[in-house]
């Protein structure tokens, strides 16, 4: 969007000048890595031996614990007295209860109490994300309060007894009956009352030009329709919540991917202080975007309330099936028009997804396209339609992981009819500055991501013709496409900062851990930061009662993290300057002219005039020294620069002619996220996130039974994801160009990986069959 | 799940005497009768645990094999006369479950398996005939990929999910089972019985009788034969179709072959017909093609499984390709 003027700033650097792609696992693992350019506001001694800590693959620090089974999880806490919580789910879309009986299940062995909308505590409703600050709940569906029902396996009942199957056994004998209502549980009638959406504060619509001119007057065009289903994040550990009441304290452990947000959240339903919650989650199996607050952990502590007894709500797979939610389905139209050499003319990327009325999540899959490609006209809209069905709600990479899939399949299409190397296509349409905002690229490579991966790969350019091939019963193939994910950073970070006598840290943060790293990679960073040994760097989080409201989503934690690790040293380095004895030549130097490394305090100007940080904390009065701060403004990204990550999927896929059989036997990624912390942690979430993909482009979706809205394959058993054996050898890599805009350098990486795959599956399985998949999942019966 | 009590038999007889009624269950590996139990679909009140019974396999007088009812999984897949004689067994029972669950299932609670349906599965929300007859069929207009097309009834779409049955079925094997009233042997082909309107009644097993063992016959000379499945994922998926197949070839024709799909019917579906079709013939695609037509031709489908008909005779005619090899 020419018209639009980049914003102005007075300096940059040019990352993207640094030709040379430094990461790699086996680079990485060297460990041979500086420190992130431009981010930093320190001139510090290289950091170096016990010192370097960013780059460096340290293993998990929660590896060890879990691999012993000593990590304690939410369903893993006790509390004497505690009785197990078991929830009856309703078996219709939409109506009302006319009777509950609970008799059978009150006279039950071991049930202490059956809660069901007739004697549950009154409760505010829940705030769901977008409709506050705080607000971190899925839906402000009322939580059993009263006899309607708003979802096919809404919570209707809770019992809780003394043992987990005298619970679940109780929880059989309740009786339901209602009285049905009028539900819309067809995509197809819900989509026709759509209306434009909104997401984040903004609606999702943006025109610029006439597209649908531009499409009909172009040289070469494609407008091609893509179905996609509602999908589970299926976390490893089934949500679970403990909890008690005591001395005026509602204590939950729970597995919460954001304790701050959810303990204000709850609070605000039971009609107290936040500081009467305690929500902890050290451990957490899994999160992608589901664990947030959903109908359990309050039920949980309603009961617990209402029977006065420490409870533990653990939900079964179905269980989380029907009450958290999941990503919504899609129906997308991408149509591209270009000129002969195939620079964009018009990019349209519109479609219906669904959302349920008590939320305001709207699933933004036209995101990427908004930043990955110029093009001289865009209509990018989503309409949302309104079901009666389990909340939507986020799932690893929103919006993207779907978005990227119809988009990168479309440009495939596109650089065939072209007889362009897809590659070529989109090196084309790289944008000099951001396609719709007209902001400046704080940093991007994606053509040194294709390249690189094209190189790892082997591809074979190509210009309209299938480079498959047969091999027996199995036609072989290959394709590429683009990743895509936003950096964010979320206003909220804290983290405070307390040296101890011995030379060491603690870093306290509010921040969750849901396997991803958070606490190795943090340690990392402080050690950056301090100068203060990796190892000696102690790292508290995943409790409220620490600093800040942070969340693990967007992939944006680390980030917020940074900030907050950077805001809190600069108070760090006031109280040590405080702490400066008189005779000290750095006596007198304000904070701003002060630096820490190799564990001491220096000046910035003289590098060689520095205190020992032990000695500093032994002359102060309390033996500590502790500093807290909070990330600053997150405009980096809000207002300045247009900051988004990329990549480069290939694939090689194999489909059996007499089956179609789908076997994808080769992945090669390259991703340009700025900055890699850690090349363990890294190539960990790129695989999960690939794989993760892998699942929603052969195999995922559930079974939405439109005649009553009931998803029909709530287990393992049903709803299928990759085995070890659909997984193959991953190859990835990334540019490790830091990005001078983010605190760390770093962009983040949960997410990206769930971008890509789908499409550069899909164009593989062309390339090898000749037969276009542009409905998720692709599945045997479709290459038959 | 209900409250039971649980008890371990020491003895086939042991067993059979403390069976007492509706109310017991004999219990295997549990692989899936504690799944059906936890579901609330199976309430028994009295579990009498076989699995320390009739461990063994023995080669018979006749040359054939008798596998005892409690023998794992594992254990047959790896016996070294499975894998030579009885390769489509060996090949059926390795393309099942995981490693895990094999390694625990028994030959008997394989035999005896329910449905996947997930309308079956789903007590508190969906109609199904099979669990309580007469309610009506929710998979019949709901979600059928999984579902059969052949044997299948108004009142039941639901498919048999073993694999390791659909070689049994091909080897013709013969299942022995005891009771109060004595032993009596039925052939795999005659034991289980299509849902017509009683989806309910699956085999002819009656309550309390156990089995005790399946005979393998003694195995025919120059027998080619395998097994092929078909599935949404790489492992750990039940069959979308599968093929068990033999082929015997005298003098440039076929002299006798074996059909029997999985995944497709209420049972392991032995395709006799089709089987006929072949023998006396060439082993040319062409013959193979016209079986898997015959084989399918009473085929019914649902909206979710209409593909089923077509990959089921591709991989009738690509499982028989491969037995003939070289004899086309």
């Amino acid at each position: 969007m020419t018209n639009i003027k980049p914003n102005s700033s007075s300096h940059k650097s040019d990352p993207n000048r640094r030709q040379v792609l430094a990461g790699s696992a086996a680079v990485a693992a060297i460990g041979a890595f500086g420190l992130p350019v431009g981010a930093q506001t320190t001139a510090a001694p290289a950091a170096s031996g016990a010192f370097a800590s960013l780059g460096v693959p340290h293993v998990r620090r929660d590896g060890a614990e879990k691999a012993r089974g000593g990590a304690k999880f939410a369903a893993e806490y006790s509390y004497p007295g505690m009785v197990y919580g078991a929830l009856v789910y309703s078996t219709i879309a939409r109506g009302t209860i006319t009777s509950l009986e609970t008799a059978e299940a009150e006279a039950a062995p071991g049930v202490v109490l059956v809660m069901t909308h007739e004697n549950a505590p009154r409760l505010e409703r829940p705030e769901p994300f977008y409709s506050s600050p705080t607000g971190m709940a899925g839906s402000s569906t009322p939580v059993m309060q009263d006899a309607e029902v708003l979802w096919n396996g809404q919570p209707v009942a809770v019992v809780l007894a003394s043992t987990q199957e005298e619970a679940d056994h109780a929880a059989t004998l309740i009786n339901v009956a209602y009285e049905e209502a009028d539900a819309v549980t067809s995509f197809d009638v819900a989509a026709e009352s759509a209306q434009t959406s909104f997401y984040a504060g903004r609606d999702l619509l943006i025109e610029e030009g006439d597209a649908e001119a531009a499409l009909a007057d172009a040289e070469v065009s494609v407008d091609l329709s893509f179905n996609t289903p509602a999908h589970n994040h299926n976390q490893i550990e089934p949500h679970a919540v403990t909890v008690l009441w005591k001395d005026g304290i509602l204590r939950m452990h729970d597995c919460s991917q954001g304790v701050d947000l959810s303990a204000i959240t709850i609070a605000k339903v039971f009609g107290i202080s936040s500081a009467e919650v305690h929500l902890s989650a050290e451990y957490v199996g899994g999160g992608f975007g589901g664990k947030t607050v959903w109908q359990y952990h309050i039920l949980a502590a309603a009961a617990s309330q209402l029977a006065d007894r420490p409870v533990r709500m653990s939900l079964t797979r179905e269980g989380v099936f029907r009450i958290c939610g999941a990503r919504a389905p899609t129906r997308q139209r991408v149509a591209l028009g270009s000129d002969r050499k195939g620079r964009l003319t018009s990019l349209i990327h519109t479609g219906t997804t669904m959302k349920i009325e008590n939320n305001s999540m709207t699933e933004p899959f036209f995101e990427q396209s908004e930043h990955m490609y110029r093009a001289d006209n865009m209509h990018l809209e989503i309409r949302a339609g309104t079901m009666d069905m389990l909340a939507n709600t986020f799932m690893r990479a929103p919006g993207a992981a779907t978005g990227t899939f119809t988009l990168e399949v479309a440009l495939d299409e596109l650089a065939e009819r072209l007889a362009i190397d897809p590659i070529e296509l989109r090196v084309r349409n790289e944008p000099d500055v951001n396609p719709t905002t007209g902001r400046e690229h704080s940093q991007r490579a994606s053509v040194d991501a294709y390249r690189e991966g094209a190189r790892r790969f082997g591809w074979v350019p190509r210009s309209g013709q299938r480079q498959g091939y047969r091999e027996g019963e199995w036609q072989v193939g290959t394709g590429m496409a683009a990743a895509y994910y936003p950096y964010k950073r979320f206003p909220g970070g804290a983290a405070r900062i307390t040296l101890d006598r011995e030379g060491g840290a603690l870093i306290e943060t509010a921040a969750a851990d849901m396997g991803m790293g958070t606490t190795t990679a943090t340690a990392a960073v402080a050690s950056e930061r301090l100068g203060i040994p990796y190892d000696a760097i102690e790292v508290r989080h995943g409790d409220n009662t620490l600093p800040g409201a942070l969340i693990a989503a967007a992939s944006q934690q680390t980030a917020a993290i940074g900030a907050s690790l950077t805001a809190a040293h600069e108070v760090l380095l006031a109280e040590l300057a405080s702490l400066v004895p008189a005779t000290s030549p750095l006596h007198g130097l304000p904070a701003a002219e002060l630096g820490t490394a190799e564990g001491a305090l220096y000046s910035l100007a003289d590098p060689h005039q520095r205190i020992p940080l032990i000695d500093l904390v032994a002359w102060s009065e309390s033996g500590t020294v502790s500093a807290e701060g909070q990330g600053g403004p997150i405009s980096e990204w809000t207002q300045d620069w247009s900051m988004h990550s990329t990549g480069a999927v290939f694939t090689e896929v194999r489909v059996n002619s007499v089956t179609g059989e789908i076997r994808v036997p080769h992945i090669t990624a390259i991703y340009d996220c700025g900055k890699i912390l850690n090349s363990k942690l890294a190539e960990s979430q790129f695989r999960g996130g690939i794989i993760m993909a892998l699942g929603m482009t052969l195999m995922e979706g559930a079974s939405f039974d439109e005649r009553n809205g009931r998803v029909m394959n709530p287990s393992f058993g049903s709803y299928y994801m990759p085995t070890h054996l659909d997984v193959p050898h991953i190859d990835v890599g990334w540019t490790d160009i830091p990005d001078p805009q983010a605190p760390t350098g770093a962009r983040g990486i949960g997410e990206i990986g769930m971008s890509g795959p789908a499409a550069a599956i899909s164009n593989a399985i062309y390339d090898a069959t000749g037969k276009r998949a542009r409905d998720l999942p692709i599945r045997l019966d479709a290459l038959m | 799940m209900n409250p039971l009590t649980y008890e371990k038999a020491t003895s086939s007889t042991d067993a059979l005497e403390r069976h007492d009624g509706d109310a017991a269950k004999f219990l295997g590996a549990g692989t899936n009768l504690v799944d059906l139990m936890r579901e609330g679909i199976a309430t028994p009140t009295r579990l009498i645990d076989v699995t320390g019974l009739a461990q063994s396999i023995e080669e018979q007088s006749d040359g054939g094999l008798r596998i005892g009812a409690g023998v794992s999984n594992t254990a047959v897949a790896e016996d070294a006369t499975v894998r030579a004689q009885y390769p489509a067994l060996s090949r059926a029972i390795l393309a099942g479950a995981s490693a895990q669950i094999r390694n625990m299932a028994t030959v008997g609670g394989n035999i005896l398996q329910r449905t996947r349906c997930s309308y079956f599965y789903d007590v508190a929300g969906s109609r199904c005939n099979k669990r309580s007859p007469g309610e009506g069929c929710d998979a019949i207009g709901g979600f059928n990929r999984a579902h059969g097309i052949l044997g299948v009834s108004d009142s039941c779409i639901a498919t048999h999910p073993s694999d390791m049955a659909v070689a049994l079925s091909l080897y013709d094997a013969v299942i022995n089972v005891e009771s109060d009233e004595g032993t009596r042997s039925i052939p795999i082909n005659d034991f289980y019985v299509l849902p017509e309107d009683t989806p309910d009644i699956e085999n002819q097993l009656n309550p309390g009788e156990l089995i005790v063992s399946v005979d393998l016959p003694a195995p025919s000379a120059n027998r080619r034969a395998t097994y092929r499945k078909v599935r949404d994922r790489a492992s750990y998926a039940f069959a979308l179709v599968s093929v068990a197949g033999s082929l015997i070839i005298k003098d440039g024709l076929v002299v006798d072959a074996g059909i029997s799909l999985g995944g497709v019917a209420p049972k392991p579906w032995r395709a006799i017909e089709a089987e006929a079709a072949i023998v006396g013939s060439p082993p040319t695609e062409e013959t193979f093609r016209n079986a898997a037509q015959i084989a399918l031709a009473d085929a019914t489908t649902q909206p979710g499984n209409v593909f089923k008909t077509e990959l089921a005779q591709r991989v009738i005619v690509a499982v028989l390709q491969d037995l003939a090899g070289d004899a086309q």
